[in-house]
């Protein structure tokens, strides 16, 4: 029983947050989710740099070595600054999906891209009529000589305006919410017959509407064994799941140190309102709902390469938790700032915001319960 | 004890949606409040002070409609039905009472016909930036100068400011007396030189709220409204009128209707969401604790009409009341999924204009956002619950 960090581990750590510090105020980060692009391609070539991107992959990929804990750390530091560049996209998940299930040539053509910084990928998954099953595809692709072509819509595919890459599902044989028959394909953003329409999100993020008609992709872009991609995809979103816990936790610690010190600032009645009782006990519960969250994202974390039915509790447990603790923290940290919560120009409703979207990103707490209590 | 509608009574109702059917601008339908025009938003205000309905609560001499108690909460049902533009609370609800319940000939004369037609818009200068929960530490000062009131200090949280011609504001005038008892009520006209209005845009980029700096603002003493250092009392007064309006049962009962929809065509393993138990037991949830705020909200009404209230009894209606709009709010963010992420163009948003996602489910995040609000404006809940703590169980 060991929850301490590495010595490796903790550089990670100060080397995310000096950058981070640096060059992620919270003015600028608002600025920037203003502007037409949307993100700082620069800042994403600064992480590569600082080997951020490289973290999670091992070194015979041309990685650090590191794994889920290094996501987690990184992540955790990201959710503090409200980080909107697309780690979760590129590395957590397209990273995960070559490491865990390409082939070595494919981890050879698309890793290195990856760790230097080159080439940004978004995950085309979800689709309108699916809501959060993964198994639910309307898009397919159909055997077509040596390669496939890919029919279908994705929706709300996050990070895809910035992204060149694209991992997509699709359904190659059975019905439209059958586990058998769902594959996973590499597709250039820029192929003949994708085309997409990007928006914002309402947490400073971009996302596109994407639709596939008679794409052609190379035998080479499947990843794995066609039509048993499933347990992959729920295995990545897993990994994401973690990454996204780790990103809720960050939010929740910046909320709850603004919060109280706020509380202990502002005067009203004579007195600092952190004096109040009502408001003392509320802010010990936001601080609990924290630390629950925390475990529960170490505890998803170290689990990741367990068995399908432990990974798949954890995951869903982890998510059921910082989507009650980030809705607890988000509302309350934006109640207690009274006025000065609802405002654009405080970073509060900006972490509120983005624990709301955490919640709704692969399934929210009604659907990773009846996830958990199906997997129990 | 009776809860049914008499025949008369529901031949008003059928009167009222008649005319609202009829008489309701067309090209308002759908629109949001945070998005119009100034002229859009009084539209409706307008036509219906044509009909003489603008405001179905005042006595009948200032403008009032003399209808029932429970004519006027059919008026309100029909209006949520119908989606009609909420009128603007500020002349109508607050300064317009206080004006005829306090004010002189001279002033009722002067302020309540602009109230009424509507051509004069007013704001409400309550809340500083050092004074929220604990507004009678207010320190905006007016100093008497002859026939003048000369006005510093900041005002905040100001809703729709950018458009108002008015504003009633509390101003202290005493500042040895005790904290409530140097406090006057003025009306200032927003044109006066001395006044600057800064916009405050909120997390889900609309522009409600602003912040009213007052500088060297000089104000005739005629806009004094009762006697000077009397202006608690009086505020007082209008935030019970504030809190009455507020439990907003009939919108809700319209907001459940559109969060069914939502979740009706949202589907789940190819079936509607609604159609889950899950989902549909926490719609009956909602749904309950609005049925019993509503009969809540009756009685405290009826009480009302027989000349007692509304007293502490109200802040029920206001805790209870955002409670349950925030709940169907945040109920619409979960079943709208994945497509809850996509921001719908606000004022202050990224300009986008492409909105995807089912029918009925764009801004329903913002939304949830907005109405965080709730809890925290017109006295905070905590505040409510302060009140109902002394003030009713005697604590």
């Amino acid at each position: 029983m060991d929850f301490s960090f590495t010595e490796e581990q903790t550089l990670l750590r100060n080397t995310v947050q000096s950058l981070l510090q640096d060059k992620y105020d919270f003015e600028t980060r608002r600025k920037v989710s203003k502007t037409a692009e949307g993100w700082r391609p620069e800042i994403w070539a600064q992480f590569a740099e600082l080997g951020l991107l490289a973290a999670p992959f091992s070194e015979e990929m041309g990685g650090l070595g590191g794994g889920a804990i290094e996501n987690m750390i990184i992540m955790e530091e990201f959710g503090r600054h409200l980080v909107v560049e697309p780690y979760v996209e590129t590395v957590v998940i397209a990273g995960g999906f070559l490491r865990d299930g390409g082939s070595a040539a494919q981890q050879e053509a698309h890793i290195p891209g990856i760790i230097g910084g080159e080439t940004v990928w978004a995950f085309a998954y979800a689709e309108p009529q699916g809501r959060y099953n993964l198994a639910d595809l309307t898009t397919t692709a159909k055997k077509d000589g040596s390669g496939y072509t890919i029919n279908g819509y994705k929706a709300v595919v996050l990070g895809a305006p910035w992204a060149q890459k694209l991992i997509v599902t699709a359904r190659t044989s059975g019905g439209q919410r059958d586990r058998d028959g769902v594959s996973v394909f590499i597709v250039d953003k820029s192929a003949a017959g994708v085309s997409t329409r990007d928006y914002p999100t309402v947490d400073g993020r971009r996302a596109s509407e994407i639709t596939f008609e008679n794409v052609k992709v190379d035998g080479d872009a499947l990843i794995g064994a066609e039509g048993k991609g499933l347990p992959l995809v729920e295995k990545i979103t897993d990994q994401a799941i973690a990454a996204l816990s780790a990103e809720a936790t960050g939010c929740m610690k910046e909320l709850n140190t603004a919060t109280v010190e706020y509380c202990k600032t502002r005067k009203q009645f004579g007195v600092p309102i952190g004096k109040f009782q009502v408001l003392q006990h509320r802010m010990v519960d936001m601080f609990m709902a924290y630390e629950q969250s925390v475990s529960m994202t170490y505890m998803v974390n170290l689990k990741l390469e367990e068995s399908d039915a432990e990974r798949t509790r954890a995951a869903a447990g982890a998510k059921v938790q910082i989507g009650k603790a980030g809705r607890y923290v988000g509302q309350q940290a934006v109640q207690l700032h009274g006025g000065m919560g609802m405002t654009d120009e405080l970073n509060v409703g900006h972490y509120f915001k983005r624990l709301t979207m955490i919640d709704t990103q692969f399934g929210n707490i009604d659907y990773q319960l009846k996830r958990y209590s199906e997997a129990a | 004890m009776d809860m049914r509608f008499s025949p008369e009574e529901l031949a008003f109702r059928d009167e009222v949606r008649e005319f609202i059917a009829n008489n309701y601008p067309h090209e308002l339908k759908g629109a949001r409040r945070g998005e119009m025009s100034k002229e859009d938003i009084l539209k409706w205000h307008r036509v219906l002070y044509k009909k003489g309905w603008v405001v179905p609560h005042w006595p009948v001499e200032y403008g009032g409609t003399g209808w029932t108690i429970t004519q006027r909460y059919i008026w309100n049902e029909e209006n949520a039905r119908a989606e009609t533009t909420p009128l603007l609370p500020f002349g109508l609800s607050m300064v317009g009472p206080v004006i005829y319940t306090f004010g002189n000939e001279e002033q009722k004369k002067r302020f309540l016909p602009g109230i009424l037609s509507g051509d004069d818009w007013w704001c409400q200068g309550y809340s500083e930036p050092g004074s929220g929960s604990d507004l009678a530490s207010l320190r905006t000062k007016a100093v008497r100068e002859g026939d003048h009131y000369i006005v510093n200090g900041s005002k905040t949280w100001t809703t729709l400011a950018q458009h108002a011609d008015w504003m009633f504001c509390l101003v202290r005038t005493d500042p040895d007396a005790k904290q409530q008892e140097g406090i006057s009520f003025l009306l200032i006209d927003m044109k006066t030189p001395g006044i600057t209005v800064r916009p405050i845009i909120t997390m889900d980029g609309s522009h409600e709220v602003n912040e009213v700096f007052l500088e060297d603002v000089k104000v005739p003493a005629e806009n004094l409204i009762g006697e000077e250092n009397k202006g608690w009392t009086y505020a007082k007064f209008l935030l019970g009128n504030e809190r009455s309006g507020i439990a907003g049962v009939a919108r809700s009962k319209k907001a459940i209707e559109r969060l069914k929809k939502i979740a009706g065509a949202e589907l789940v393993d190819g079936t509607p969401l609604m159609k889950t138990g899950e989902f549909s037991r926490k719609v009956a949830e909602v749904e309950i604790d609005l049925s019993a705020l509503e009969v809540t909200e009756l009685r405290t009404l009826a009480a009302e009409s027989k000349g007692r209230g509304p007293g502490p009894e109200a802040s029920i209606l206001k805790i209870k009341g955002t409670e349950i709009q925030q709940r169907i709010t945040e109920l619409a963010v979960e079943a709208v999924g994945n497509y809850a992420l996509v921001e719908a163009p606000r004022l202050e948003t990224t300009g986008n204009e492409f909105v995807p996602g089912p029918e009925g489910s764009q801004g329903t995040a913002q939304d949830y956002f907005n109405m965080r609000k709730t809890s925290i404006y017109g006295g905070s809940n905590e505040i409510q619950h302060n009140i109902i703590a002394k003030m009713v169980l005697g604590l």
